[in-house]
């Protein structure tokens, strides 16, 4: 009986998501580890489509607290059109060090407080990757060592959902960059070389996200 | 399992978990019984790991338990699941999921993962 009930569930859910998707703009979240350019990449996204920006950018680990959406922002490439909502999110980690802040300049104050939001944030990201996202764009920063655990968990918990990926290695203007290091950590997945913060191979992230997307 | 550790022994407790100690739980026990032991100072190593959506609730519960003046969250390794071993499709179809890997996990403040690749996790554990 279990086994028949949850067939019957996971074929209501298949054809809901088939004959509803086209309906709305697909949520497309952008995850990531902190730091790695999420928000960067955001405002150059929406910047180039709509001509508003997300949210501010910073060096400082967790400058993403809270997930902003950014809805309707239509996409066009090689006669393909695809319209988005970009959902911006925290950067994800296992642990937040109030002390980590004291480092930026910040009196204890503001590092706690910071800190007390990161976590909420954090926590909000998960909820999002549950519930509320079609798709998702994981942003890593190319300079850093994808073999982590944070990685290997977001990436797991989206192919147990199923959700298209697409993993874009941020920073190749960085001279450490090193983009087949992310390759060969999740040659499952296409990764796109990208520098959100000077707009380098752009055309090919938009074309990508047209294919993956659209 | 905390009440086993003597006070007078200068040392980290570790806990190895069966799989078959963890099939029997749900998933907020199982969250529930790792976060006990981490954060009292134990590191936690699971046979058979968690599922990804366990994995989710993990860090979201984690991240809800944080606070300044102590808990600052936690250390997680286990290695990438290899194409090979994932659910077929109709187990993801049916929300089955994978989960034979071996996971330790341990306070942030107590345990540093020194190196990581698809075959190896080398850590090292120290005193609080």
């Amino acid at each position: 009986m279990g086994l028949l009930t949850d067939l019957r569930d996971s074929i209501s859910r298949v054809t809901a998501s088939l004959f509803t998707e086209d309906a709305q703009p697909k949520r497309i979240g952008i995850y990531g580890p902190p730091n790695a350019g999420k928000t960067t990449l955001a405002n150059r996204i929406a910047r180039d489509w709509t001509g508003d920006a997300v949210g501010p950018e910073s060096h400082i680990p967790h400058e993403t607290r809270r997930a902003r959406r950014k809805e309707n922002v239509e996409i066009k490439r090689n006669g393909k059109s695809v319209s988005i909502d970009i959902v911006d999110t925290p950067g994800v980690a296992t642990k937040v060090d109030y002390t980590e802040f004291l480092e930026h300049d910040m009196e204890k104050e503001e590092a706690v407080r910071r800190s007390r939001e990161a976590t909420e944030g954090v926590a909000e990201a998960m909820h999002w990757l549950r519930e509320d996202v079609d798709g998702v764009i994981y942003v890593l920063d190319s300079a850093d060592d994808p073999f982590t655990q944070v990685n290997t968990m977001l990436i797991g918990i989206i192919e147990s959902r199923d959700l298209p990926v697409l993993i874009f290695a941020n920073k190749i203007d960085l001279e450490e960059s090193n983009v087949n290091r992310i390759q060969n950590a999740f040659p499952q997945h296409e990764t796109v070389p990208l520098s959100a913060l000077e707009g380098q191979n752009m055309d090919e992230v938009y074309g990508m996200i047209a294919e993956y997307f659209g | 399992m905390a009440e086993v550790k003597d006070p007078d022994v200068d040392g980290v407790q570790i806990d190895l978990i069966s799989g078959e100690r963890m099939a029997g739980l749900a998933s907020m026990e199982k969250i529930r019984l790792i976060l006990d032991g981490v954060r009292e100072g134990n590191i936690v190593i699971l046979e058979s790991g968690l599922t990804p959506d366990e994995e989710s609730r993990l860090i979201e519960v984690t991240m809800s338990e944080i606070n300044p003046d102590g808990f600052t969250g936690i250390e997680i390794e286990s290695y990438p699941r290899s194409q090979t071993a994932d659910a077929s499709f109709l187990d993801r179809l049916m929300g089955k999921q994978s989960t034979s890997k071996l996971t330790v996990i341990g306070p942030a403040n107590q345990i540093e993962t020194l190196h990581k690749d698809r075959n190896l996790i080398s850590a090292l554990v120290s005193h609080r």
